[in-house]
């Protein structure tokens, strides 16, 4: 029997403000996963904290929300645990981008294959309006009554930069692409990030919906841009300031870290017989005579 | 003939002397005595002054010597620091080179050695630890043999002419004290020529973790755990296992819940900063009900300590570490030899209990080695892989979507329900750190809030494993309690406290240091007294078993926190201190004890045949 939609959907009722961006990117998800035949309990949502953070109480599958800033490194470990699980990781800019950094640019490095989606929406919304590391120069929240000092963190040059073999931007108004940018990251072999616009419509009255749509660049409308091209996707970032949509950058011939480790196996760790065999054991402890 | 020998070297660090010791550990141990090695060392690659001490003996030792009875030094600095240590009339073996000197009015023999100008005449100045392997040979009476054996097996590949190089320094040396000392000897009874094990507690935890079915590491480097690590990589690849240098520690025990939570066996091992690191993780991992196991390496403490020294100090902070309420096992192996089950038990009490165990090593269990018999190591003795409660999947599939309740209400006698794992068809749930309701959805609802804290807080009062271990007198009229390192020098302290004081004295050995096992310490302290001895300056296990309700009046402490190991003469002299009548006695420290021969006393330990 196929998969649909309602496989994946919860009863639960939704703490998400009315008009929230991230309910664009749950469907999306949700869309992406029937589209690819992935049936709800192969299927394994780790998520960090903020509103970004509760998207695992709506949709049906197994779900693990972490601490602030963690959940790239639960979902890597896993995804060693199981290979054959479609391991989804989800995050607020807070989450992955402040507390998290230090997790994401190694996860970027190691390139277990996972899928990382990003909700991005330029402030902390859950904590009630305080600057993000994605918010703009200048931004004036809570935190920052004189305006953002900072700089902007870029984290989709970030992830080129440190070897991903997977970089996208969505829009969560914009499902149809959304949706096939979540397929194509599922299927693709490594780590992929797929951030995604996410409008806060409650604390951003800066970073709209409007103005998402008045300012992104949408790659898939340029028949000449070349994804496969590494420089050509950083320049296209740096043009942009990273207000683009579709894939930025795909790497053809990534490899899973679990295909670089000698000795992984290739089925799921968690599905195969633990007890060490005798002979093995023997040469084990031999070395220690 | 000499029932044990305690040899120590010493040197500048970085010059070759930790393989030159591993060697000398390795060979004393083929030729079948009993060895307990350790070493002084600092956080730096090269120079300053390193020590390393073996104590080889017919019998099971598990403790410092009291004293050493051939130091061999290859600096002046050597002898300014170690001497003090020496039995009296021990030999002092040095290099002539530096001109060395005694302290004024130690009992020792000083004899000098050309071990420089013997490696520069052989061609190689690395040549120097092996003529000392050879003079050290001659003089404890091991044969050389053995030495030039395991030479070929250690750098055989290193080709024949490298090998041959090796076996005349060791001639050289041997001959040298046979030619020069024919009547010098410390020579060691024969052993009863049982092939044992030697190895670390790095070694060990790593064994323990293959064989409790761990197939996932996730760790960062750090004193002194990093072995664990290193030993899992090489193995792995043969079982079918995953060890991942993670970006910090954070995200190591973070990756173990995931592994956790997915159903495999994951473990972190790391040392006090980073179980602090690791707090808020410990507590996800009892907030979900997700087996992981972490083990702990002590060292000095706190902030980054002493790396490279002895402490028993993260107790409280494994016990109670992080905020809230949060449930776990910590679990306290008091050997080498006893890491091997206690690390595969670890992975059955967490999916047992489904929380956080912890395993409390020590600096100087984990990097100092020591001989294991090797049932201790027999596959076939070792805990049997038990996963614990986990829901029937063809029972979850049956069961329809939306009802599979993984906190349910049907607990077993442990406290604890069948947990699905990820890819059973209906086990869908939520797994949160935030507090939740049988499903797993988030509520803040009063009344289920102290359902779920009962319901978690009530599995760790039903910890099943062997909790304590008694030694010694029955009814004794002082019980020492110790764990980790500390208990050998304790078992070894009890028949001269005994014979010092005319009072019975046993040891409790401490295998499960929370929840605290104040009913079986209760049983076998009865109307004694407990002595906690613990390498920590605020008595940490002592602080807990009062807080249990224990009778404070009962308990007197034995502290050390110099950084260095428990001496048999530091027990007797706390436990006869508080025999007469101290609350607390604390060793004040000052390098490895105090001179043997400043105490009549210590006589005792020093054991002739």
């Amino acid at each position: 029997m196929a998969v649909t939609m309602a496989d994946f959907r919860t009863s639960e009722k939704s703490w998400w403000c009315p008009g929230c961006g991230d309910f664009g990117v749950l469907a999306a998800l949700q869309k992406a996963l029937v589209e690819l035949g992935i049936e709800p309990e192969k299927v394994a949502v780790v998520s960090g904290i903020g509103c970004s953070g509760k998207i695992g109480n709506y949709i049906n599958s197994y779900n693990l929300h972490t601490v602030h800033g963690r959940a790239l490194a639960a979902a890597q470990g896993l995804k060693l645990a199981n290979r054959e699980l479609t391991v989804i990781a989800a995050g607020g800019d807070g989450d992955g981008f402040a507390i998290g950094m230090g997790h994401y640019m190694h996860a970027l490095r190691r390139n277990v294959d996972i899928t990382y989606i990003v909700m991005d929406n330029m402030i902390y919304g859950l904590t009630k309006g305080q600057t993000s590391p994605t918010s703009e120069h200048g931004f004036q929240t809570k935190s920052t009554p004189a305006g953002n000092v900072e700089r902007t963190v870029n984290q989709l040059q970030l992830a080129i930069a440190s070897g991903c073999g997977f970089v996208a931007n969505g829009f969560s108004a914009n499902q149809k692409q959304l949706v096939e940018i979540i397929k194509r990251a599922i299927q693709h072999p490594g780590f992929a990030l797929v951030n995604t616009y996410s409008p806060c419509v409650t604390f951003n009255k800066q970073n709209t919906f409007d103005f998402f749509k008045q300012h992104l660049t949408n790659l898939d409308e340029d028949p000449t841009y070349d994804r496969h091209d590494r420089f050509a996707a950083m320049k296209k970032l740096m043009e942009t300031e990273e207000l683009v949509t579709g894939i930025v950058y795909e790497d053809p011939n990534s490899v899973r870290y679990e295909d670089r480790v000698a000795g992984y196996p290739a089925e799921g760790i968690v599905n195969r017989d633990w007890s060490v065999d005798p002979a093995v054991w023997q040469k084990l402890v031999d070395q220690y005579k | 003939m000499l029932k044990e020998v305690c040899w120590q070297i010493g040197g500048e660090q970085g010059s070759g002397l930790d393989s030159t010791a591993e060697v000398f550990n390795t060979v004393a141990s083929r030729a079948g005595y009993y060895v307990y090695a350790y070493k002084t060392f600092a956080s730096r690659i090269k120079g300053g002054h390193t020590d390393f001490t073996t104590r080889i003996s017919v019998e099971r030792v598990l403790a410092p010597a009291a004293g050493v009875n051939l130091l061999v030094v290859l600096d002046q600095e050597s002898i300014n620091l170690c001497a003090r240590n020496v039995y009296p009339g021990a030999i002092v073996l040095a290099d002539e080179a530096f001109d060395p000197q005694l302290p004024e009015g130690l009992d020792a023999k000083l004899l000098t050695m050309p071990f420089n100008k013997m490696a520069l005449a052989l061609g190689n100045t690395l040549m120097k630890n092996n003529i000392v392997l050879g003079a050290s040979a001659a003089f404890l009476g091991l044969p050389l043999e053995h030495f030039k054996k395991y030479a070929v097996r250690r750098w055989g590949n290193k080709g024949e002419d490298f090998v041959a190089l090796i076996h005349t320094a060791m001639e050289q040396g041997y001959n040298h004290v046979v030619e020069n000392w024919p009547d010098l000897r410390l020579e060691l009874a024969q052993p009863d020529g049982q092939e044992r094990l030697l190895m670390t507690g790095n070694d060990a935890a790593a064994l323990g973790a293959l064989a409790g079915g761990c197939r996932l590491m996730f760790s960062y480097p750090i004193t002194p755990a990093s072995e664990i690590a290193e030993n899992l990589v090489k193995a792995f690849p043969k079982v079918g296992g995953i060890a991942v240098q993670m970006e910090d520690e954070l995200g190591s025990i973070v990756a173990c819940v995931g592994a956790g939570f997915g159903g495999a066996r994951a473990m972190t091992a790391t040392s006090g900063p980073g179980i602090s690191l690791m707090q808020e993780a410990i507590g996800l991992a009892s907030m979900t009900e997700t087996p992981v196991v972490v083990v702990n390496t002590q060292r000095g403490g706190p902030s980054t300590g002493m790396p490279t020294k002895q402490e028993q100090s993260d107790l409280l902070a494994m016990a109670y570490g992080g905020h809230g309420d949060g449930p776990r096992i910590v679990l306290a192996p008091g050997s080498v030899e006893e890491l091997i089950p206690l690390t595969a038990e670890a992975f059955n009490l967490a999916d047992n209990y489904h929380c956080p165990v912890l395993i409390a090593s020590d600096l100087a269990l984990a990097l100092f080695q020591q001989t294991v018999e090797p049932d201790a190591a027999d596959l076939a003795n070792l805990p049997k892989i038990d996963r614990g409660p986990i829901a029937d999947p063809e029972q979850l599939a049956a069961l329809g979507r939306d009802i599979f309740e993984r906190y349910s209400k049907q607990v077993n006698e442990n406290g604890v329900s069948a947990r699905s794992l990820p890819g059973m068809k209906n086990g869908q749930f939520l797994a949160t750190g935030a507090e939740h309701g049988p499903m797993g959805k988030v509520t803040e609802n009063p009344a289920n809030r102290v359902y779920m804290m009962n319901r978690r807080l009530r599995r760790i009062t039903k910890v099943n494993t062997e909790a304590v271990r008694y030694f010694g007198s029955p009814n004794a009229d002082l019980v020492l309690l110790a764990f980790g390192t500390t208990l050998g020098a304790a078992k070894e302290a009890q028949p001269i406290i005994e014979q010092m004081t005319g009072k019975k004295v046993g040891v409790l050995q401490i295998r499960l240091i929370y929840p605290v096992p104040t009913a079986e310490i209760a049983r076998y302290v009865g109307d004694g007294k407990a002595l906690v001895v613990e390498s920590n300056a605020t008595g940490q296990f002592a602080f807990m078993l009062k807080g249990t309700g224990y009778d404070a009046s009962k308990v007197a402490s034995l502290l050390r926190y110099d950084g260095n190991l428990f001496t048999v003469k530091d027990i007797v002299d706390g436990a006869r201190a508080v025999l007469a009548g101290e609350a607390q006695y604390l060793v004040t420290g000052g390098g490895q004890g105090v001179r043997p021969t400043d105490d009549p006393t210590i006589a005792l330990a020093a054991k002739e045949a």
